[in-house]
């Protein structure tokens, strides 16, 4: 393996690569964050961090209209909800001490290296073109760009309807189904 | 009319320098202008509310140095300057036990929506000098990206209620992130269908979408989408949902201080109260700046000074280099009707609230969209007369199952309206008997 061969050649491929490896060095550690922290609120603000830096990863990919809509719904609903749980319940931080001694971790940290060495095989191998991982801009050839909501919404409805109307189908019964698992009984 | 590209070589060679003054040019007006707005509503509710209000700071000395100015009056214009250094100098008390990063950080995580929502806001046309200048991001997801930022706001919100310590801030946090979160909804729909009218999610475009002729057929008009029966119905929908959005009256209740003492900014002292204040009404600024570019046709003058007397005139040269002037005013205007609003609505208990957001607006959002689909389906198909009947059409229905399924029998109407005597006594006074409308 050359590592000059997976280096970026000009600037332009060294800022995109300073970007995007900060960006995820954040995401990484927001992602740790999560299970590292011990009060329950703590992990949830470092899981909305973790999000943000996603949707900004996505827009530095070029996917726009992905990155708006992680913003939208999962930083600015689904964790929303989260947090009013965590707060509603008043739930508070852990106390280790009173963790007895057991194997658990030693097993977590064999397969969190497993799973590491799979991660690292995978993305390592193919990593020859590391300046070219964004979706092209518009050009001349495709006028409407693959990450804008254009080009998202005419793949949706053209070639990709029937999926997506399934998929709405699913989620109303997902919503209709929590509706009826949490509402009261009603006493006669 | 040839108006120079100027800029251009910025652009070219630094364009990382222009997108900085670009933020300036946007964020610098906002925070100047705070004091201003500060000024304006304490004037414009007091003389609402039949009296004077703060006139008296800023009035010169008698023995100031420039004897021109001596005894003269500014009319309160200093008056925020006031409060501004009061709170600068007032006791910055810190609770003892409250979660000390969460509390600290709770201001500026609810200053910065407040800012970055003008990111995509157009303030002059796409071409000439200005198109560089702004709007400071002309993404493809535009108003998207509004939506996103104000549904970052809630943290902010939720946050500050939470670290206080204070079951009282704590239940105001919750109850507005509750009505943050239930009146972006209707927003999102509301505005979904001037998306869908206009074409594209980028402002600038919607703005060009404003500028054809009024109803497709009066020449000497801009199509403001408030002028049109669907964007009628989307901007008051909107409009109510702006006021939801920034906390203001009648959608106070988490931060009104005879239900609440002041909710989730309670245990908040000086500087850092004197931030939420700013927050919110740089979001109420920056929200009346939406409104007029979605509604009220942005950046140009009333009527459509190009298709009456032409390109190079001087109306047409007055429309291009007054935008920014224009706007100002524009956004102004919706922001004094937010005074406007809160002098003269009660405030609203919170189940109200909620089913006004949930039940009425929502549903009624919904509808026009519908009918606004429905509209371009059939003009689509059947030119633009057909179009017409396809949404007239879809209205009436729209109407009719509307008042079908909403419809109260004879007797839900006669229980909601019933008397109900209060006097328990025997002597039953004519001025102890009360009519109870539920």
């Amino acid at each position: 393996m050359d590592i000059n061969a997976l280096l970026p050649t000009d600037m332009n491929g060294w800022a995109h690569l300073g970007i995007v490896g900060s960006l995820s060095g954040l995401a990484v550690l927001t992602a740790i964050g999560v299970v590292a922290f011990n009060s329950p609120i703590r992990s949830a603000l470092s899981l909305v961090l973790n999000f943000f830096t996603l949707a900004f990863i996505y827009f530095s990919l070029g996917a726009e209209l992905l990155g708006i809509t992680q913003i939208v719904v999962y930083t600015g609903a689904i964790m929303v909800l989260f947090l009013f749980v965590i707060m509603l319940l008043n739930l508070s931080a852990d106390d280790p001490s009173q963790y007895k001694r057991d194997a658990k971790p030693v097993f977590a940290g064999i397969i969190g290296l497993v799973v590491f060495g799979l991660l690292a095989t995978a993305v390592l191998a193919p990593l020859k073109a590391i300046n070219q991982i964004s979706a092209p801009d518009r050009n001349e050839f495709n006028p409407i760009g693959w990450g804008s909501p254009q080009a998202v919404g005419k793949t949706l409805f053209t070639g990709y309807v029937w999926p997506f109307e399934m998929i709405s189908l699913l989620l109303l019964v997902g919503i209709v189904g929590s509706i009826l698992l949490a509402r009261r009984k009603v006493t006669s | 009319m040839n108006i120079p590209e100027t800029l251009d070589w910025m652009s070219v060679n630094r364009p990382a320098l222009l997108a900085l003054i670009r933020v300036l040019i946007l964020v610098l007006p906002i925070l100047i202008l705070v004091p201003g707005f500060i000024w304006l509503e304490r004037r414009l509710l007091s003389w609402m509310q039949d009296r004077i209000g703060p006139n008296r700071a800023g009035t010169f000395p008698k023995d100031f140095p420039i004897k021109f100015l001596r005894g003269k009056r500014t009319f309160g214009l200093l008056q925020p300057i006031a409060d501004g250094v009061k709170l600068f100098f007032k006791e910055d008390i810190t609770p003892a036990s409250v979660d000390r990063l969460l509390y600290f950080l709770s201001p500026a995580v609810a200053l910065f929506p407040a800012f970055a929502l003008g990111g995509t806001l157009p303030w002059g046309p796409n071409w000439g000098p200005y198109q560089h200048l702004t709007p400071i991001w002309n993404a493809e997801i535009g108003i998207l990206y509004m939506l996103a930022i104000s549904s970052l706001g809630v943290y902010g919100v939720v946050l500050s209620g939470y670290s206080s310590n204070n079951k009282y801030s704590l239940l105001g946090g919750l109850r507005s992130a509750a009505q943050l979160i239930s009146y972006e909804l209707a927003m999102s729909v509301s505005l979904a269908a001037i998306v869908m009218a206009s074409g594209s999610l980028r402002l600038q475009a919607i703005v060009e979408a404003q500028e054809t002729p009024l109803w497709g057929v009066i020449p000497y008009a801009h199509n403001w989408f408030i002028l049109t029966p669907f964007g009628f119905v989307a901007a008051i929908i909107f409009y109510i949902c702006m006021i939801a959005e920034t906390n203001r009256a009648p959608f106070d209740l988490p931060e009104a201080e005879n239900e609440i003492i002041a909710g989730y900014h309670t245990e908040y002292s000086s500087m850092k109260f004197a931030v939420f204040f700013m927050g919110e009404y740089a979001a109420m600024f920056v929200f009346a700046c939406l409104f007029s570019v979605v509604f009220l046709g942005g950046y140009n003058l009333p009527l459509n000074w190009v298709a009456i007397s032409g390109e190079n005139s001087v109306m047409a040269g007055l429309n291009y280099w007054l935008a920014p002037l224009t706007f100002l005013v524009k956004s102004l205007l919706v922001f004094s009707t937010f005074i406007w609003v809160r002098a003269t609505l009660p405030r609203m208990r919170y189940d109200q609230l909620m089913a006004l957001g949930w039940k009425n607006l929502l549903p009624a959002a919904v509808a026009n969209f519908i009918v606004v689909a429905i509209w371009i389906m059939g003009s689509k198909a059947y030119g633009p007369q057909g179009g017409i009947v396809a949404y007239v059409g879809a209205a009436l229905i729209v109407v009719a199952l509307y008042f079908a399924v909403t419809r109260q029998t004879k007797a839900a109407k006669a229980f909601e309206r019933r008397k109900v005597d209060l006097t328990e006594g025997d002597t039953p006074s004519p001025t102890r008997r009360s009519v109870e409308l539920v």
